[in-house]
């Protein structure tokens, strides 16, 4: 393939640092990963010799492996280092680790920990480009571009669109990522759930909507996007129960008509069915949900490419 | 030993005014115009301020136990560089000072091997564990001159009601580190804006404003001297306001970082803005400011908290609280409210010095004939460069690394012994 465009040398912390014709870079070069992943032979030449270390501090299986994968298809070599978060703070300290992992050569590092800002410290002690791959509650910008991605293959454009995300909103790192990149790509976005899980800060961060009330959320939406509950909120006291959220936010057949006819349903999974999406939306025709993560090897293939600069 | 401090411009009666200082041993013996007196040693003050030495009443000094971070020679040899001729020490060390051994540890140490003098403050519960009533009476025995848990907030209601209620018989002061624990979780920084953006948890103002409402409420009731750490958000600032007015012997002290910095600060994760009470917004940091100039808080305080870079250069949610202080409070407080025309010069020293020195009625904090020795010369066009290695503190932690700022201490006397000459550093 050939581009002028790259990311050499950046590091993808958030989407943030990116200007809105950066990220309609990458999504076109995603469009040209997508061509590729659809051959019958998926691999590229492209990252030959380069080495690749997805260093995950908490759990993930889906993410680590779209990675893995997307790494692996254009011949870059991968290793991977895991560690229990929950022994960070009697365990080797992220900068020895770094320091060790970055002694065997590794040209650039996929990180994914608990504790936001973490990739920034692995950058500052590896000086070698980083990826966000999910930091606490803070970002997950290639989520973000997976589902923008989407979005964008689909509809054409993200202009004027109306986009509705319904769930915990406040310890949601795919919210903030596709705040910044919605926004940016000239979306409306607004975002829904109970008040004790929606931060009343984010019209003023993000320029967003706020909205308590699922059927006003959802009016006029060309696309909605749930977000995984967790029952651990309801130990913390932040809301009464997962039944009682289920009546109340829940996107089925029923609800779901609150929005434009034929909108978009899109969740970043893993999906808690018949919790926050009843399988009837999540099946459905509408739902853009396994799309989302074969695009996620679609998008990470192209970050890769252009942040190591690789060549067709 | 006569010092004479020449033609300096001297801090007198709130106002600067030529004259020359005499010290004699460890007293301020003579402050006048052309004095003749003879003396072992002549210093020529011409366009430099001569005020009196710095007390910090709220500070960390990390010994014993945690000599890491800081010991009581290091700590009062960064405190003498930055000014400061006396020291209030918190009780959090290890062991925690609940006991008067430990007290007369911190004395001996500081009075052998110190750079400035060490008050102690004994811990308000044994173990600063909010269970039981420290041994206070004990350690006023070796001279403690306030009881605080800091770092620590006791959140039993009735045990805090007794402590305090018991620490008044003695009329010493309790120093309240406000927190309710319950909201204030295991939040990062201030809740709000930059704790939503940075998905960090949040510390929200609430969990000091319920606490500092509680305990002006026991305050009122026990009529004791109830002092507040580390004042930081607006609406405790009101509080304050209210105790006073109803008359009860309620104070208040602020940080150079709650009067410079904002949560805005923490954007970059610096692991040297995380710090409690957290860095807040710019309406409660100009709500400190204002509380200073008019006098509603009482006076400025480091909360001098060193940590070893291994321990803050981590992860975010895993470094520890903490700002280190003394080098960099009279310096970045002179560039960022004297030199930005917040604040009159006048008023910073008061805040630093007299305002403190008159809190615990010490013979110190002014320039005036029987008082300490405790004299500093500043250059006020001299630039103090923050970086680690300039710095006297065994650690580091300072928002301001990489930052100059105008307002070097040329030379300070404490008890009229010399304890920090530039001169000697370069």
């Amino acid at each position: 393939m050939q581009s002028k465009f790259n990311l050499l040398g950046r590091n993808l912390f958030d989407l943030d640092d990116y200007s809105t014709d950066e990220i309609v870079a990458i999504l076109e070069a995603t469009q040209v990963m997508k061509q590729i992943n659809l051959r019958d032979y998926k691999k590229l030449p492209t990252l030959k010799g380069k080495t690749v270390c997805t260093l995950f501090f908490e759990n993930s299986t889906r993410t680590r492996m779209s990675f893995e994968l997307a790494a692996s298809r254009m011949s870059a070599d991968v290793v991977s280092f895991s560690a229990e978060t929950s022994a960070l703070a009697k365990g080797e300290s992220l900068q020895d680790t770094v320091y060790t992992l970055n002694a065997m050569g590794i040209d650039l590092y996929i990180v994914r920990h608990s504790c936001p800002g973490s990739p920034q410290l692995v950058h500052k002690h590896s000086s070698k480009p980083v990826i966000n791959a999910g930091d606490g509650r803070h970002a997950h910008p290639t989520q973000a571009l997976l589902d923008i991605f989407s979005i964008w293959e689909r509809l054409g454009s993200l202009k004027g669109l109306r986009i509705a995300i319904v769930g915990d909103v406040t310890h949601s790192r795919v919210v903030r990522s596709n705040l910044i990149g919605m926004k940016k790509l000239g979306a409306e976005v607004v975002v829904c759930g109970p008040r004790t899980l929606v931060p009343g800060y984010l019209p003023e961060i993000y320029g967003c909507e706020v909205e308590y009330d699922l059927k006003t959320a959802l009016k006029n939406a060309d696309v909605v996007m749930g977000l995984r509950m967790q029952i651990e909120r309801q130990r913390e006291g932040l809301f009464p129960g997962l039944d009682e959220y289920t009546r109340h936010y829940v996107l089925s057949k029923e609800t779901i008509r609150w929005a434009k006819k034929d909108a978009l349903i899109m969740h970043p999974g893993p999906m808690n069915r018949g919790i926050e999406i009843l399988p009837e939306i999540a099946d459905s025709e509408q739902s853009l949900i396994l799309k989302q993560v074969a695009n996620g090897v679609n998008v990470r293939m192209a970050i890769l490419f252009l942040m190591l600069g690789g060549k067709a | 030993m006569r010092t004479l401090i020449k033609n300096g411009l001297v801090y007198r009666d709130g106002a600067f005014v030529q004259a020359d200082v005499l010290l004699d041993n460890d007293r301020i013996a003579e402050v006048g115009q052309k004095l003749t007196a003879k003396a072992d040693s002549v210093f020529d003050a011409i366009g430099k301020h001569v005020m009196p030495g710095f007390i910090d009443l709220h500070v960390h000094l990390r010994d014993p136990g945690q000599m890491h971070k800081e010991d009581i020679v290091s700590g009062t040899r960064a405190a003498a560089k930055g000014g400061f001729t006396t020291v209030q020490a918190m009780a959090n060390t290890d062991p925690v000072v609940d006991n008067l051994a430990t007290v007369e540890y911190i004395n001996r140490k500081a009075k052998e091997l110190g750079s400035c003098k060490v008050l102690v403050v004994g811990a308000l519960t044994r173990n600063s564990e909010g269970k039981e009533i420290a041994s206070i009476a004990n350690m006023l025995k070796g001279g403690i001159t306030a009881v605080s848990d800091d770092g620590s907030c006791v959140q039993e209601g009735r045990l805090k009601f007794n402590a305090l209620k018991y620490a008044a018989g003695f009329n010493i002061p309790v120093i309240v580190h406000a927190e309710d624990y319950s909201l204030a979780g295991s939040g990062q920084v201030n809740g709000g804006k930059i704790s939503t953006q940075l998905g960090l948890s949040g510390i929200p103002a609430l969990a000091e404003e319920v606490m500092i409402a509680r305990d002006i409420m026991f305050a009122e009731k026990i009529r004791c001297r109830l002092h507040i750490a580390h004042i930081s958000t607006a609406r405790s600032i009101e509080m304050v306001q209210w105790a006073r007015q109803a008359g009860l012997d309620v104070t208040a002290e602020v940080t150079p970082h709650h009067l410079l910095l904002t949560e805005e600060a923490c954007v970059g994760f610096d692991t040297n803005t995380k710090v409690k009470p957290p860095l807040r917004t710019e309406k409660d940091r100009r709500a400190c400011f204002d509380a200073l100039r008019e006098g509603v808080i009482d006076f400025i305080a480091t909360d001098h908290a060193p940590h070893a870079d291994y321990e803050k250069d981590r992860e975010f949610t895993l470094a520890p609280y903490g700002i280190n202080g003394f080098e960099t409070a009279f310096c970045s407080l002179y560039e960022g409210l004297v030199l930005a025309g917040e604040l009159p010069l006048e008023t910073l020293v008061q805040r630093m010095a007299e305002a403190p020195a008159r809190f615990l009625s010490l013979d110190t904090g002014r320039i005036e004939p029987g008082l300490a020795a405790d004299v500093i010369m500043v250059d006020l066009d001299g630039e103090v460069s923050i970086t680690p290695d300039a710095m006297l503190s065994k650690s580091k932690n300072t928002p301001f690394l990489g930052r100059s700022f105008k307002g070097r201490v040329l030379k300070t006397w404490c008890d009229g012994r010399i304890t920090w000459d530039a001169d000697d550093a370069e």
